[in-house]
């Protein structure tokens, strides 16, 4: 096994995804980025009580790779993990009710921003502590693989994580075991204000994988499509042959490492202009507009449905009251 | 019911067969558990009843495997881990506290996590300072552990397939220098509730509550006090968080008298706890100061010379009893 293989999706075969599949691949990634916009208006307003780590310019990860999951599968993510609940299908009114610390929130106000998470809806858990998911979800997959054969579990984290030891001995540890587990490496670019260059010995993480010998994909994080393809060969594999793959998506981070975080100490905003250039929705749009797959009011109607969503969900979450206090020691064990 | 003289670790063995009997979702997991039985044997012969499945040697990888109990836990399993020496829980220290502790809270009771991770303390013999740890007090103020330190083979069986059958993340701390003692074993299933400490010996002068291995030196304390015509009751607590207070206060407020026993360095410690504790609820009660016999604030040293002295003798039990009468 050498280094990681490149995927990508050439541009006239998009179609064969079907325009059900682009469609719904649009419309979340249209509401991951709404539901950020609407968190970071929040804190902004200082409404959310902690940090808020939004995803706005890495849409296409979240919802890529969760539109390959199914009923039964799992995902683990991180402290910026909005945006998989949201692709996870997590109502958006309980997920904004959270991010504020309110009683109707999906953890009852305890968990916030960071470790928002709705078992039942296949969010597992958000480990807000870096790489610490990894070896999580290596032992999920070991129970899948016991308990619900064909189940998978998805696990995001970001290129800092490939530096901790937790990276390391969870990898190891899924190649020796044997488990239906995806690791997905959003990087961003940037450990908070800390560069790859300046921090990691690889320029691909996905080549860190070979050295465990499991096999991994680079993707352009950016094009929903081949995410979605990378993601199609590991869920695939985990499910048949319950052995991990790791797929690494360059993507970038419009916003600083949180909202309060202006992101301008450590990248010029030329870096960031070009990376605007890249919005991984602007692209599907204009894909699926230039390819005649479908028309400017069907995107209208999704984009008009999603905003009424959010909305909707903003206000339920800013009129959702704080838990009450005789609440404070329930749930300890 | 019948008895047996067992060993604790063959208490703990049987623990743990009857646990996988019952459940098919215990396993075992951790260093040299399967194929070598543990380096102490407390999982001798799980592996070749019940396959390798669910008796799972792990690379030297702490903080990857007990990761990996937590996933399995979450998910429908329920893992018994094995750490070999306690001082190996500080490589493990992020996914126990960070995780285990605290996902049922932070996800509003939608998680769990019942694992049991078993781990030997105080080795001692030489081992020196990284392998001889009793470090049951890191983990005293993690809001949603349990703690729990057997001092007997029955209650070592007991509590382990309590511990097992409990919902709560749990750390299991047996005691290197208890390993190989005998003591009578009930035949037949029984299981000995969390929570609850036990009264080992009845007394009217004062109240010793001692932890995990300064169990039986506080019993032969009491014994050799009682020729000089004092008694003392002994406690053990066997569940160090929740701590059973009840049991302890009662028996402070008949005796009046307090010595509180652990071979942890003193700082911090389970006797800090209990005197501050005791203080806060029967500070009318006591005749005398609370007293805190425990290990120097001090590494353990290998020498046997200097490493004796890092672990309570009954002497020292004895002085301090004497010195509050």
């Amino acid at each position: 096994m050498g280094y990681a293989k490149w995927v990508t999706v050439r541009e006239d075969r998009i179609r064969e995804l079907g325009k059900g599949r682009l469609l719904q691949l649009y419309e979340t990634m249209y509401r991951i980025r709404r539901f950020e916009e609407e968190i970071a208006d929040l804190y902004r307003r200082g409404l959310v009580p902690s940090s808020a780590h939004v995803y706005i310019g890495q849409e296409a990860v979240a919802a890529g790779v969760c539109a390959n999951l199914e009923r039964g599968d799992y995902v683990l993510t991180t402290h910026r993990g909005h945006a998989h609940n949201v692709a996870m299908g997590v109502p958006l009114n309980r997920l904004a009710a959270e991010i504020l610390g309110k009683v109707d929130g999906v953890c009852r106000g305890r968990g916030g921003s960071m470790r928002v998470c709705s078992p039942e809806h296949g969010l597992l858990y958000a480990c807000p502590i870096v790489g610490a998911n990894i070896p999580i979800a290596v032992g999920v997959g070991l129970s899948l693989k016991r308990l619900r054969p064909g189940r998978v579990v998805a696990c995001f984290f970001g290129d800092g994580a490939s530096n901790i030891g937790d990276f390391h001995e969870g990898l190891n540890l899924a190649a020796v075991w044997k488990v239906p587990v995806i690791f997905i490496c959003e990087n961003n670019q940037y450990a908070l204000s800390t560069s790859m260059e300046r921090s990691t010995s690889v320029k691909n993480i996905a080549d860190r994988a070979c050295a465990y010998g499991i096999p991994s994909y680079i993707v352009d994080g950016n094009d929903v499509v081949a995410v979605y393809e990378a993601a199609r060969t590991a869920v695939e594999r985990a499910r048949q042959a319950e052995t991990p793959t790791l797929i690494e998506c360059k993507t970038y981070r419009w916003l600083g490492h949180h909202v309060g975080d202006p992101g301008t100490a450590y990248r010029t905003a030329e870096e960031v202009e070009e990376w605007k250039k890249k919005c991984p929705i602007e692209r599907l749009k204009r894909q699926l507009l230039t390819l005649g797959i479908a028309g400017m009011d069907e995107i209208n109607e999704i984009e008009a449905k999603v905003n009424a969503e959010v909305k909707d969900a903003v206000d339920f979450a800013v009129g959702s009251p704080y838990p009450p206090e005789d609440e404070l020691m329930e749930f300890v064990y | 019911m019948a008895e047996r003289m067992l060993s604790m670790v063959e208490a703990l063995n049987e623990a743990l067969r009857e646990e996988m009997e019952r459940d098919e979702r215990v396993i075992v997991m951790g260093e040299d558990v399967a194929v070598l039985g543990g380096i102490y044997r407390v999982t001798k012969g799980l592996l070749e009843r019940f396959g390798p499945e669910r008796v799972i040697d792990t690379p030297i990888s702490e903080e990857g495997f007990v990761g990996a109990a937590i996933g399995a836990a979450l998910t429908g399993l329920r893992p018994v881990v094995e750490i070999m020496y306690a001082d190996f829980l500080a490589n493990c220290m992020n996914q126990i506290v960070n995780f285990a502790a605290k996902m049922r809270y932070m996800s509003g009771g939608q998680l769990k996590v019942p694992i049991v991770v078993r781990a030997m303390v105080g080795h001692g013999r030489g081992h020196g300072g990284d392998h001889s740890q009793v470090p049951i007090t890191w983990f005293l103020n993690i809001p949603g552990l349990k703690l729990v330190a057997p001092s007997t083979p029955r209650d070592a069986k007991g509590l382990l397939k309590a511990s097992i059958r409990d919902e709560a993340p749990i750390l299991f701390f047996e005691p290197y220098i208890l390993y190989r003692v005998r003591g009578p074993v009930p035949e037949g299933e029984y299981l000995t509730p969390l929570g609850k400490a036990d009264v080992k010996r009845r007394g009217s002068d004062a109240t010793i509550v001692a932890v995990s291995a300064m169990v039986p030196r506080a019993l032969e304390a009491a014994e050799r006090l009682s020729g000089d015509g004092v008694e003392v009751e002994v406690v053990d607590p066997m569940t160090v968080k929740p701590m059973d207070w009840e049991t302890i206060m009662d028996s402070v407020r008949r005796t009046n008298r307090l010595v509180v026993v652990e071979y942890s360095p003193k700082t911090g410690g389970v006797g800090a706890e209990i005197a501050a504790r005791v203080m806060e609820e029967a500070f009318d009660y006591l005749d005398a100061p609370v007293v805190r016999v425990a290990a120097p604030d001090v590494p353990v040293p290998v020498s046997p010379a200097l490493g004796k002295l890092t672990v309570p003798t009954v002497e020292d039990i004895i002085g301090a009893v004497r010195g509050i009468l």
